[in-house]
């Protein structure tokens, strides 16, 4: 047995996912309500430490002591399974995205697995169990509706989700994250093709099929979360609160974090694949090669812009969140199957058809 | 790692016992799903990442969903109530036996089957597994994939036009 290895593995386990993405959960949760109260032109919780920065902790106690209620006409078992099943896989899927290049010689990845995005994707594509046992477990017909309208609209988006990303992945000829990343970090970044060998017309050209691909990526990413505008399976106005009608304290908490980290998690992917992950742009303190030694110094800087990045497009998550009215659900399935299905399937032979053109 | 292969393997023999014991449908359906996690692991821990990954997200990702989609839709409570015949398990019993037997006879053959076969190097260039399976699809199997793609279209369109009632 390896035990360096293990030890390693779990140093980056605790730090990274339970020091780094589960704060970034809750201070999400602290950014929704402050972004949310400046657009409608609120103040916001700002009564919790300087900022209301400590609401996320005040909110927790709450959840934690509040009186765990199971109603008596669930289905026992699988109603608390599903809390569960919704944040585990969230938080599984940190393990293959790299968030720094390296500290003591040692990668910034748990898992350096040659199948990443696909590994990512069938993680994720397991929340939907959560969701609909939480529909089906309440045993009443609002949360039901919202489990079935869930599946549902998970599975039609996993389809334009996984097919977006195929032509990054045929233009950069690996399932490697890590490999992805440091080949942007020298040669441009996917959606700013700006240095290194991204500086030509090719690399111009093929921002064409590559931002496509973001924009059909970004969108599904928003209905695989159930974020508004495609919040349908917690629709207020239609379904009470959709699938955790029936759920309260720590078990709701735990559907309310798992959709926030399902949220990181997609905009960390999204980082990594269109952004460069830890690198800098313009090739700065990029190492020389994947193995190179990184300073330390250097290496924090890596981890530190990963996540300036994954805050920058949570914000963003944010400000469409209450810029956009939610759709209708025929509108949601016709724009899905009808329009992101066919635009990805035709970015793939269009990706395909211009790396044969420029050899 | 030997204690990871017990383990997962457990996992797997355990899913597939819930599928034929649980009598609730949702449960049983379930138990699949672990016995497809059980399987998943145990392709990985022979490095085949591609396969693992795969069959978590067709089978318990995609599959699966349908399956549990459709048995919520149904009746659950009458399948609860069901009775089996005591021909029924003879006829689970002979089944098994029968499967028993034939693992048995296929151990002994020979071949290659039962012999330790020895590693590839999943280092080596092009030599990871998605690579090889990409090349041996794409490239020495292109017609056959071909062949099914075809064959997969004609049954979604089939699947379209049956469900299309005005059509007929």
């Amino acid at each position: 047995m390896d035990w360096h290895l293990l030890i390693a593995a779990a140093v980056k386990i605790v730090v990274f996912v339970f020091l780094m993405t589960l704060p970034l959960v809750a201070m999400s949760v602290w950014a929704e309500r402050r972004v949310s109260a400046a657009i409608q032109d609120r103040v916001g919780p700002n009564r919790v430490g300087p900022f209301g920065l400590l609401q996320a902790v005040a909110d927790g106690i709450k959840f934690l002591l509040k009186e765990d209620f199971t109603p008596a006409h669930v289905r026992k078992t699988y109603y608390w399974l599903a809390p569960a099943l919704t944040m585990v896989p969230s938080l599984l899927t940190c393990a293959v995205l790299p968030f720094g290049s390296q500290l003591f010689g040692e990668k910034m990845v748990i898992a350096d697995l040659d199948v990443g995005p696909l590994f990512v994707f069938a993680i994720a594509s397991l929340t939907v169990y959560g969701i609909v046992l939480a529909g089906w477990a309440s045993n009443s017909k609002y949360p039901f509706l919202g489990g079935v309208r869930s599946t549902s609209q998970m599975i039609s988006y996993e389809i334009s989700l996984g097919l977006s990303i195929i032509p990054l992945v045929m233009i950069y000829g690996d399932l490697n994250l890590g490999r992805i990343v440091f080949d942007q970090a020298q040669n441009g970044w996917a959606l700013l093709p700006l240095w290194g060998e991204g500086l030509s017309l090719k690399g111009f050209i093929l921002a064409i099929p590559i931002f496509i691909s973001f924009i059909v990526f970004t969108t599904s990413m928003f209905a695989e979360t159930n974020r508004l505008p495609f919040d349908l399976p917690e629709c207020e106005t239609e379904l009470v609160a959709g699938y955790h009608t029936e759920y309260s304290s720590m078990k709701f908490a735990l559907f309310f974090l798992g959709e926030y980290a399902a949220m990181i998690i997609g905009s960390g992917l999204a980082v990594t694949l269109f952004f460069g992950g830890w690198s800098l742009p313009f090739g700065w303190l990029t190492p020389a090669s994947p193995d190179a030694e990184v300073p330390f110094l250097h290496g924090c800087i890596h981890i530190l812009a990963f996540f300036a990045k994954v805050i920058g497009f949570i914000l963003f998550f944010i400000v469409v969140r209450w810029t956009l009215p939610r759709f209708r659900y025929d509108q949601l399935m016709r724009l899905g199957w009808v329009f992101f299905f066919e635009i990805a399937l035709a970015n793939v032979v269009l990706t395909a058809l211009l790396l044969w053109w420029l050899g | 790692m030997t204690f990871l292969f017990y383990l997962f393997a457990a996992l797997a023999l355990l899913g597939g016992m819930g599928v034929v014991v649980c009598r609730n449908p949702v449960s049983a359906a379930f138990s699949m799903i672990l016995s497809f996690l059980g399987l998943a692991a145990l392709f990985i821990q022979l490095d085949a990442y591609l396969v693992g990954t795969l069959q978590i997200l067709v089978y318990a990702g995609a599959i699966m969903v349908l399956f549990l989609f459709i048995i919520m839709l149904l009746d659950v409570q009458a399948e609860e109530k069901r009775r089996f015949p005591l021909a029924t398990f003879a006829g689970a019993g002979a089944v098994v036996t029968a499967f028993v037997i034939l693992v048995v006879l296929v151990l002994n053959r020979g071949g290659t089957a039962g012999k330790v076969l020895p590693a590839l190097n999943p280092s080596a260039p092009g030599a990871s597994d998605t690579h090889r399976i990409g090349e041996l699809l794409f490239g020495t199997y292109w017609l056959p994939v071909q062949i099914v793609g075809v064959l997969l279209l004609a049954a979604t369109v089939g699947v379209v036009v049956l469900s299309k009632k005005e059509l007929k």
